[in-house]
């Protein structure tokens, strides 16, 4: 099942150029607003582009956690917008809201999109432990199964129990992550940790550790989205989209946390999108230099890796465990120490970190000479995956 | 490890699960079946996932089923439940085929594929799904 490049036609053609990040902090003491239009300013002054240059902004929340659209423009003082987007999504969206934007510079609907996300997802509504109406949530809520961190826990511990994994698998991937972040001076969380300090840690959920789970933050993310031939003309080199997939699996449910109708617990979002996002970017995993790989929490790298191909099924325990994933590994993955160090900007800080690779601006953490990189959103169910390449 | 639940959250019931609540209320467990294509699903809703129809009614079922997949919760993530950790939730595969959780009463270990039985727990005036292992 592979779609052709030429099927989609922003492929190739559309790129992201600057990018803005602010502080990551426990509490920022400031507006969300304020936060995404300072993303926004740096991801502009980033590449060389004005507020007046912007005609595009697409953004994603969840529980009114962000500000609109609008409200971006309004913040930035950008004229009048000719495509504008407000996602009800999370961990999702980072990845489909790009293509949104290089579908909008694609169809002419608009030339330089700014696309962000902002929230104070410590200091204000924690995803991780807040109560949300939703369809499913009466039969989950009564009987104490009230958060994501349980909800994913589920999914490794099948996830364990079909592949053979154990925790010093998960303990892999938070060393390896930790390891990178301590090169990373946005990130919040940047000390070493072996499999005794990752087994000191408290237990939250059996089997996931408060190390296993991502680091809930105040701050925003934004990257600018263009065509290919503007991107060339910044002061940033382009970081080409060139794959891209959207997966809404067949039982995703009724919610975003309905687990109830969808059969496999070990295969997310990303082993559906997969034969599509390889051949949308005409490369096989394989091919890529580096791997961004959502991570809400530890366990989904596994399942990324796996449900991409960049391993076999079964593999991913002893790939982690063999050093692949760290630096001067086959596969350098989440490099700005994921969501896990880094902080939770809900993967849109994973996009960056995807696309400063392939511009070879990722500092202490450049992957050397990487031109290909695969990054994903999401982490049950639906989800999203883009493919990004350097400029050759 | 908690033999019986403590803390509970009521449910927001809707106009599509009322009537599941009920039964659940009388002690009794039902799943909603097609009558057109025969599958049972969960949770309710006024259509068939499998086949769109709309002859979908409340069904008793056995009660019976494996367990897929669990948790052992050591830390509290909403207050209403400080009181019961460490508490053991299971995900189990009803012979029926849907896939429903509830707390694993009793003081044993699930394992995948443990067979397990529902039972009805009324905790502060809420019923609510749990399982024991048999």
């Amino acid at each position: 099942m592979t779609v052709p490049g030429a099927a989609t036609p922003f492929l190739g053609s559309t790129a992201i150029a600057g990018i803005g990040m602010t502080e990551l902090s426990h509490a920022s003491g400031r507006s969300v607003l304020s936060q995404a239009v300072e993303a926004g300013h740096v991801a502009l002054d980033d590449c060389g582009l004005r507020p007046a240059d912007v005609d595009g902004v697409v953004t994603f929340s969840l529980f009114n956690d962000s500000v609109a659209s609008q409200a971006l423009a309004l913040g930035l003082g950008l004229p009048e917008l000719t495509y504008a987007l407000d996602l009800n999504l999370g961990g999702q969206a980072p990845c489909y809201a790009v293509m949104h934007a290089a579908m909008a510079v694609t169809c002419g609907l608009a030339r330089t999109v700014l696309v962000y996300r902002a929230l104070n997802g410590r200091s204000g509504t924690r995803v991780g432990s807040t109560r949300f109406a939703a369809p499913t949530s009466q039969y989950r809520y009564p009987i104490g199964l009230t958060a994501y961190p349980q909800y994913i826990a589920l999914w490794i511990r099948r996830f364990f129990i079909e592949t053979g994994g154990t925790d010093e698998d998960l303990a892999a991937v938070v060393g390896a992550q930790r390891a990178h972040a301590a090169k990373n001076d946005r990130a919040v969380r940047r000390d070493p940790l072996d499999l005794d300090g990752y087994r000191a840690a408290r237990m939250v959920v059996d089997p996931l550790r408060t190390v296993d789970c991502t680091v809930e933050v105040d701050g925003a993310c934004a990257v600018v989205v263009t065509s290919l031939d503007r991107a060339r003309d910044l002061a940033t080199p382009p970081a080409v989209i060139a794959g891209a997939a959207w997966s809404t699996p067949r039982g995703s449910g009724l919610d975003i946390a309905d687990l109830h109708s969808y059969a496999d617990w070990t295969r997310n979002c990303q082993a559906h999108l997969a034969p599509r996002l390889w051949g949308s970017a005409g490369i096989g995993p394989a091919d890529v230099d580096v791997a961004e790989i959502y991570d809400c929490f530890s366990g989904v790298v596994l399942m990324g890796l796996e449900g991409l191909g960049l391993v076999g099924r079964g593999e991913a325990g002893g790939f982690v465990r063999s050093g692949a994933i760290g630096s001067g590994g086959r596969l350098p993955t989440n490099t700005h120490g994921g969501l896990l160090c880094e902080g939770y900007l809900h993967g849109m800080n994973t996009v960056a970190e995807a696309a400063r690779q392939v511009q070879q601006r990722a500092g202490a953490g450049q992957v050397p000479g990487a031109e290909t990189c695969v990054v994903t959103s999401g982490a049950l169910m639906d989800g999203s995956a883009l493919v990004l390449a350097a400029d050759r | 490890m908690t033999v019986r639940s403590q803390g509970v959250i009521a449910p927001d019931v809707d106009a599509d699960s009322g009537w599941w609540w009920e039964a659940l209320s009388a002690g009794r467990l039902l799943l909603p079946r097609c009558d057109a294509c025969a599958a049972w699903f969960f949770p309710p809703m006024a259509t068939c996932p499998r086949c769109a129809g709309t002859a979908v009614r409340g069904v008793e079922a056995g009660g019976r089923g494996t367990v897929y997949s669990w948790v052992v919760v050591h830390v509290a993530l909403d207050p209403s439940f400080a009181g019961d950790v460490p508490y053991t939730v299971v995900a189990v595969d009803l012979d029926e085929g849907p896939r429903l959780f509830g707390r694993l009463l009793g003081d044993r270990r699930p394992a995948a594929g443990a067979p397990v039985q529902a039972i009805v727990e009324v905790i502060g005036g809420t019923a609510v799904l749990g399982f024991t292992l048999v």
